[in-house]
């Protein structure tokens, strides 16, 4: 059976223009892990309290994205947050003494790190650690705190 | 009293009698797939008819559905000055839900109902009888290429609307709303994940691609050889395919996302 030559370009068309979508989904819409693997260095960072950071998390530092959050754990002995995250090389001259927080975007939004760079003239390398930290903001204790100032400023009248 | 029931048990036995026929019939069609190795221009003229003559309802629908879904979303999102995260509200509803679920109602309509008229005119003409006398599996020529593509066809027009769709959302959202690229695209690409939801999203379409192309050519297959036979067909096509999508739609979703 012959099959017209202009429907075989169509049904080629087609296809490719299938998988274009597929492929500009994956690319454009999703962060697809395959093609995102950072060319970086991973740091620790040592929370009390991580709120509800996510893996894949963005590392900020002035606002500006340098690198994700890789893996989050918790030391079975101190209870501390270990955050591993991963910093794109270009970035390779940040103070060892920087500090993090882990900020929310938006009222609603998701939580991401922040990096405040430091003063030294050593800079962070793969496997440091960072423990000067400033964990979430966890709206409950924060509303819990108010409620009981709020108890004990009623007291003092 | 007795002529009730012998009604219920007729169109229960009615029901299990034609799932029976019909698994059978996929089993005979899903043999005769291997053949088509050696002949895939069997496939690509289904594909073309079947897919290539769907695009352009898939891509008027896909587009207008994700520009529908950006207006909408935009004004209850601007609500909650939540209005950056209208990429991601558009991109997940798409990917996971209206991108394979629209496209496999369309297919219904569009594709589904053709391959039931097809192959029911053919056994009303008597086309697919003689081609039995002629020694041609009418398993293997007519119904396994079609089964075979609808069932590629139907993951690459998913595909495609979700695309255009989420295309469309872009052009609302941030070409006339005025909201900015950067989160658009930015909060989207953190939330989406490509194995939770773009693939997910693929294997749905690969399901009702399977179904819908399976009860099309039964149903054509198993129509009475009357014109009114044909026309019952086609209307049964379309309901039974939008049915058991939907509800495969939920069992689906529930599996991967519950």
């Amino acid at each position: 059976m012959n099959i017209a030559r202009s429907v075989e370009i169509w049904v080629g068309l087609f296809v490719a223009a299938g998988f274009a979508a597929m492929l500009g989904l994956a690319m454009q819409v999703s962060n697809i892990p395959l093609f995102q693997t950072v060319d970086g260095y991973d740091v620790q960072l040592r929370f009390n309290n991580i709120g509800g950071l996510r893996e894949r998390a963005p590392v900020t530092m002035s606002g500006v994205q340098i690198g994700r959050v890789k893996a989050i754990e918790l030391d079975p002995r101190s209870f501390d947050a270990v955050v591993t995250v991963t910093i794109r090389r270009d970035f390779n001259e940040i103070p060892e003494d920087t500090g993090a927080s882990i900020y929310t975007s938006g009222l609603l939004g998701e939580q991401y790190i922040a990096l405040d760079p430091g003063g030294l003239d050593f800079f962070l390398q793969d496997g440091d650690e960072i423990t000067l930290t400033q964990s979430a903001l966890v709206l409950e204790r924060l509303i819990g705190r108010f409620l009981t100032s709020m108890g004990d400023g009623g007291d003092d009248d | 009293m007795t002529d009730f029931f012998s009604r219920i048990g007729r169109s229960t036995l009615g029901t299990l009698a034609r799932l029976g026929r019909a698994s059978v019939f996929l089993w005979h069609a899903l043999v005769g797939l291997p053949g088509l190795i050696l002949r895939p221009g069997l496939v690509v003229a289904q594909i073309y008819s079947i897919g290539v003559l769907s695009l352009i309802i898939i891509v008027v629908s896909g587009t207008f559905v994700g520009a529908v879904l950006a207006l909408q979303g935009y004004n209850t999102l601007v609500n909650f000055g939540a209005q950056d995260s209208l990429g991601v509200l558009v991109a997940l509803s798409l990917l996971r839900e209206l991108g394979p679920v629209v496209t496999a109602l369309l297919f219904a309509g569009r594709a589904g109902s053709a391959l039931t008229a097809e192959i029911g005119l053919m056994k009303t003409t008597e086309q697919l009888s003689s081609m039995e006398m002629m020694a041609v599996d009418p398993m293997r020529r007519v119904v396994a290429p079609r089964l075979l593509a609808g069932f590629i066809s139907m993951p690459l027009l998913a595909a495609i609307f979700s695309f255009l769709g989420i295309m469309g959302a872009y052009v609302v959202g941030v070409g006339a709303l005025g909201l900015d690229e950067g989160p658009f695209w930015g909060q989207m690409q953190s939330a989406v994940d490509f194995r939770d939801d773009v693939m997910n999203g693929v294997i749905k379409s690969l399901v009702f691609g399977f179904v819908a192309s399976w009860i099309a050519v039964y149903e054509g297959f198993d129509a009475e050889p009357t014109s009114e036979g044909v026309s019952r067909a086609t209307t049964r096509t379309v309901v039974h395919t939008s049915l058991a999508v939907l509800g495969l739609d939920f069992v689906l979703t529930a599996l991967m996302f519950g």
